[in-house]
């Protein structure tokens, strides 16, 4: 079902002023100090944000009532250079544990110069977290298109009072 | 916790992919396409219109952006293209613009922009 969808990809290309390794570091072990505070699933507040160091390690959120929430997993850990993340947050920010609706943030570190670094990021097969399930269930069901219409229908509505 | 997902969906977008839905034989030949991409000529085959017919239905969902299309060969196959992903999309390039300029911040050592 996912092929049936078209690939959609955000792209971001970035320059910082600091060696590779740090941007490595500030990205991975130092995610917590720059991530958004907003942007997180649990019903507590964020305590702190975590990426694993290393591959197979997990993505995810320490609420301030000891609540754990995941988001993803590391699939690659090369430091300086690059590391992969499976993204199982969907649309709502909510965690789908299915791999097949997962989406993923590959992130890459290429040095430009001692102190300065240019940051190829990339979040692909976005498409992979919406709208197959609904396709599938038809459109006429509350979780088909129908429903989602209204869904988007009822936000924009909102968005726009 | 962030809940509102999609804010950039536009109203207007909506209203138009429900017009287009409420024709039976356009529906049925989207719910069709949600099943996987198909040629023109393939859902000429399959439902009881005409081929022109097909063509002037696959028009007004595309002009609805229900669905996109592209050509192969000498064929031009139809998929479905929900409102929903350009909204997904949308809002996750503004998210990680936003995420990424205070990465950019805690790596140059800056004072961070106010939470977000």
């Amino acid at each position: 079902m996912p092929d049936t969808l078209p690939a959609l990809t955000v792209r971001k290309s970035l320059t910082v002023e600091a060696s590779c390794a740090h941007a490595f570091d500030v990205f991975t072990t130092g995610f917590d100090s720059w991530w958004p505070r907003a942007h997180h699933i649990g019903k507590a507040d964020l305590l702190a944000a975590v990426i694993e160091p290393k591959a197979g390690g997990r993505w995810f959120e320490k609420g301030v009532d000891g609540s754990e929430c995941e988001w993803g997993t590391v699939l690659v850990y090369e430091p300086p250079s690059r590391v992969v993340l499976s993204w199982h947050l969907n649309g709502a920010w909510e965690y789908d544990p299915d791999p097949s609706h997962a989406s993923e943030v590959d992130v890459q570190f290429i040095p430009d110069g001692p102190f300065r670094t240019r940051v190829e990021f990339e979040h692909r097969h976005i498409e992979r977290s919406v709208g197959a399930e609904q396709l599938r269930a038809g459109v006429d069901s509350p979780q088909g298109w129908t429903g989602l219409l209204q869904l988007f229908a009822a936000r924009a509505n909102e968005s726009a009072a | 916790m962030v809940r509102l997902c999609l804010p950039l969906v536009n109203a207007n977008q909506v209203s138009t992919a429900f017009g287009a839905l409420s024709d039976p034989t356009r529906r049925a030949i989207f719910e069709r396409l949600a099943g996987g991409p198909s040629a023109v000529g393939d859902l000429a085959r399959d439902f009881p219109v005409s081929r022109p017919a097909v063509s002037q239905h696959l028009k007004v969902l595309k002009d609805a952006g229900l669905v996109t299309d592209r050509a192969l060969g000498t064929r031009r196959i139809y998929q479905v293209h929900p409102p929903a992903l350009d909204a997904l999309r949308s809002y996750l390039d503004s998210f990680w613009t936003t995420a990424l300029d205070r990465f950019t911040s805690a790596a140059e050592g800056r004072p961070r922009t106010p939470h977000a």
